[in-house]
């Protein structure tokens, strides 16, 4: 165990980071070498004028709130900027925001790889029910972990209270691109190490861990992304990072320079994160090369370090689930009948449901024309563009929001407070979400189904629709999945955006919790995780298939 | 063939999902942005409905940030009618010339004390700072004779707010009045040592209770809207009163007023009638908010203290300046 520890943490000097996308971005990454090259160099073609003016649009769109802020802080003046960038506050948070990813992604890391080698390679009792149990805590929205830590510890709070709650709410995020990495494995190389007089630890050091960097990268940088975003989460344990200082300053002021400096000083953060997982990340190649197919991996038997590694599992699944279940189911209990408001209930239900679905289905059509082209005719313009898209999708919803509120009330006011801003803002920050999982199954269609329909006589779009959007619409569904779960889950962007009337479930959650009415709190928790645990189970599946199991 | 049918399927679900888009757009009724506590202007507007039959749609965020926003939003506001919880917000929208005058037999109803001169606005309910304190660790001669006297260093560690609530930056803008910039200043200063950052009023009362912190500077009502209900979160607690015209016993006025650019302005204007009269002060005697009733002869909960017992100094509600707070809560760390 020890090595492993000091492995990672050589690997991953600061704060290791991944693909700038999402959870199952690592994952695809691995798929995607490992697929044949029909689709790759030799069929490049040129991507149509309309894919590529519909795909420049998204990634124009996708660019509207960092052109924002640039936009505010050219207008504000330098003075003032550097009088609102440079101060005491900006230093505390960037301490507060800087400890909580350099502490929280690197335990992360080592838990989640831990879990991931539990549970895929060696012979714990019961692998495939803990894997589960491993991805299930993502069903619960991060706030809502916290809300439990502060009902079963009250008085929780401060650094490390949120790498507690942030490690427990986050390490799915890092267990699944891990977990599928290491399923993927060639266990060829490791009789190679074996044999060539490596004992296991070293083997694991030398010829496992290497090969999980995308992963590690990738999953890493997304637990880093949304630790910079995340707002509820500390609030509720009083730990102040630049987001939660945002929404203060939006609060006091709406969309005063203060908050719009703020916003300046978070990106930049996202762009150190971004640039910190490409540098870490390198260009290795990690495809297997050779004829034949890899065999299946053996277990490593645990022998006594059984017990203790299933006391790993259950510790975490006591925090990460058994603390918000049991919360929960508590303070139901003690609501009893009064607090399941149904009148009021059924409609924050029907609101949040019909924003997910709606959310999902723009992301997916706005991410289909740079999918196609990154699979079918990948150049230095798809990068270009598709770099735009993650780069936006890291962005925090708070700052996003606040761009286009500024920008509705300012230039586009028929636009204000409208259902077309909040889901375009749901777009733009879930895209990436949508955007790999098309890209993964768009490269499974042939593209030779594609053109058999051309030459047959259908007209580009219908050629492309009864083929390769029908073929991919298994991956659709999993992206539509993935960007609804997070709609369901989003707050800060839905508050200062939604229309007038609007309350989702997650608004109703956070109006009582506010008033640390946390019984009537409850139900709405209960039906967010009740919603999103399918979801979950889903993308549990999904990623499981793509890595062939 | 089958093309046309699932494109047919796909925009007809579409379209489907936009109209059955579960009233979040109504055009029928008002538009409130309402900084007061959800629950209360929910029974309003529910009272107000059932009298008259118009529709009420409430958009629920703070005085600060709505405020600033109506002023962002300039003629275009959706809003019809804005509440808040304090003075300043109402203020700020009042000086970029964005509310219609109010009418007269609403001001009618409501004491001179409880309006601005402008008539721009009218109060329709009050609260006033105190003093929560945890009983087991503080007794009565440990309590601090002023506001003031949180700044001193004895003080350190000892005393919780909520800073980026408009609440507190209400205390803070009459702070500055009776004051001055400098004095206002150099307390913030001070606090920004001594004292401990919750968000929201509720999470001081609750960290008071637990004895988390020895006491905070809130309004009245959190403490009597716990205990109405089950006094878990103030059980421990007991209220102090700094009285004596102290910054600290400053009563703090909620407006309602109606945007000039109201496309319901009859409506508009009715709704604010009613919240200042009868059916909208009795409310807040019988209902679980706990704020004072402002109106001429309206009655608050019998279980508050006197209005008028609660020597508040004498403060103009129409220059509370909420800019000037804001930048220099700012200036001192605090946002």
């Amino acid at each position: 165990m020890f090595p492993t520890v000091i492995a990672v943490f050589q690997l991953l000097p600061l704060d290791g980071s991944g693909t700038a996308s999402d959870l199952m971005q690592s994952a695809v990454d691995l798929a995607r070498s490992g697929l044949p090259s029909g689709t790759g160099r030799r069929a490049r073609r040129r991507a149509p004028l309309w894919l590529v003016i519909a795909a420049i649009f998204v990634a124009l769109l996708a660019l509207v709130p960092l052109a924002f802020i640039i936009w505010i802080a050219v207008q504000t003046g330098w003075e003032t900027v550097s009088a609102l960038v440079f101060r005491p506050r900006v230093g505390e948070l960037l301490v507060n925001t800087v400890l909580l990813v350099a502490l929280s992604v690197p335990i992360t890391i080592v838990l989640s790889v831990a879990l991931a080698w539990l549970t895929e390679r060696s012979d714990l009792p019961g692998a495939r029910l803990w894997a589960w149990l491993c991805v299930a805590p993502l069903a619960i929205p991060a706030f809502v972990h916290s809300y439990a830590w502060v009902t079963m510890v009250p008085g929780l709070h401060g650094l490390w209270a949120g790498v507690l709650v942030s490690v427990i709410a986050y390490f799915p995020f890092l267990y699944l691109p891990v977990s599928a990495a290491l399923r993927r494995l060639d266990p060829a190389l490791e009789d190679a190490a074996a044999a060539l007089g490596l004992g296991p630890r070293r083997v694991f050091w030398r010829v496992v861990l290497p090969q999980l960097r995308l992963a590690i990268c990738g999953g890493s940088l997304l637990v880093g992304l949304h630790l910079l975003a995340e707002y509820g989460l500390y609030v509720f344990i009083r730990f102040d990072t630049f987001t939660t200082a945002i929404v203060d300053q939006f609060q006091s002021t709406f969309n005063g320079p203060a908050a719009n400096m703020l916003a300046g000083v978070l990106v930049s953060c996202c762009f150190v994160l971004l640039g910190l997982e490409v540098l870490v990340r390198g260009e290795e190649r990690y495809a297997r090369v050779g004829s034949g197919a890899a065999r299946h991996q053996q277990r490593t038997s645990l022998g006594r370090a059984t017990i203790p590694s299933l006391l790993l599992l259950v510790v975490t699944t006591l925090l990460a689930l058994g603390v918000p279940f049991v919360t929960i189911g508590g303070w139901l209990a003690a609501g009893g009948a009064a607090v399941w408001r149904l009148n009021e209930i059924g409609l924050a239900l029907g609101q949040t449901l019909f924003l997910a679905l709606a959310g999902a289905l723009l992301a997916t059509v706005a991410a289909m024309p740079m999918a196609w082209i990154s699979i079918r005719a990948p150049g230095p313009l798809q990068r270009l563009l598709e770099g735009c898209n993650y780069i936006v999708g890291s962005l925090p919803g708070v700052v996003i929001a606040l761009a286009l509120v500024t920008i509705t009330v300012r230039i586009a006011l028929p636009l204000y407070q409208t259902l077309f801003t909040i889901l375009v803002a749901y777009a733009l920050m879930f895209l990436p979400r949508a955007l790999v999982s098309l890209r993964a199954s768009i490269a499974q269609a042939p593209v030779e189904l594609e053109r058999a329909a051309s030459s047959l006589g259908r007209p580009p779009l219908q050629a492309l629709w009864s083929t390769t959007i029908r073929l991919s619409a298994p991956g659709a569904a999993a992206g539509m999945a993935l960007v609804a779960l997070g709609i369901m889950n989003e707050l800060t962007a839905t508050q200062m955006l939604a229309p007038n009337g609007t309350r989702t479930l997650a608004m109703a959650f956070w109006s009582y919790s506010g008033e640390i009415d946390y019984a009537s709190a409850a139900p709405y928790a209960f039906i967010m995780v009740a919603m999103s645990l399918p979801l979950t189970w889903l993308l549990y599946v999904q990623s499981k298939r793509m890595a062939g199991r | 063939m089958k093309y046309a049918l699932s494109t047919l399927a796909g925009a007809t679900a579409l379209a489907i999902m936009l109209i059955a888009s579960p009233s979040m757009a109504e055009d029928d009724g008002i538009i409130v942005y309402n900084a007061q506590h959800e629950s209360l202007t929910k029974a309003w507007a529910e009272g107000f409905t059932k009298e008259t039959g118009i529709k009420v749609t409430v958009r629920n965020g703070g005085d600060s940030d709505f405020s600033n926003q109506i002023v962002a939003e300039g003629t275009a506001s959706p809003a019809d009618v804005f509440l808040t919880e304090n003075s300043p917000a109402m203020v700020l929208v009042e000086t970029a010339g964005l509310f219609a005058p109010v009418d007269a037999d609403t001001l009618a109803q409501v004491p001179q004390d409880y309006q601005p001169a402008s008539g721009k606005w009218v109060g329709v309910a009050a609260r006033s700072t105190v003093f929560a304190y945890n009983k087991t660790k503080l007794t009565a001669d440990q309590l601090p004779k002023s506001m003031l006297d949180l700044a001193d260093p004895s003080w350190k560690g000892r005393w919780a707010a909520s800073p980026s609530g408009a609440d507190f930056q209400a205390i803070v803008s009459a702070l500055l009045q009776l004051k001055g910039e400098a004095a206002t200043a150099d307390w913030l200063k001070a606090m920004k040592t001594n004292f401990t950052a919750y968000k929201g009023n509720s999470t001081v009362m609750k960290a008071v209770n637990a004895g988390e912190i020895e006491g905070g500077v809130i309004y009245h009502y959190y403490y009597f809207g716990d205990q109405a209900k089950t006094g878990e979160n103030s059980k421990n607690v007991e209220l102090h009163y700094f009285k004596n015209q102290d910054p600290g016993a400053f009563v703090s006025i909620s407006g309602g007023g109606v945007l000039a650019s109201s496309k319901h302005p009859k409506e508009a204007q009715a709704f604010l009638k009613w919240l200042t009269g009868k059916g909208g002060q009795d409310v807040l005697k019988t209902g679980d908010s706990f704020e004072y009733a402002v109106g001429k002869g309206a009655e608050s909960n019998p279980k508050l203290v006197p209005l008028v017992d609660l020597q508040a100094p004498k403060v103009d509600a129409t220059t509370l300046n909420s800019k000037k707070v804001t930048d220099l809560m700012t200036a001192a760390g605090l946002l």
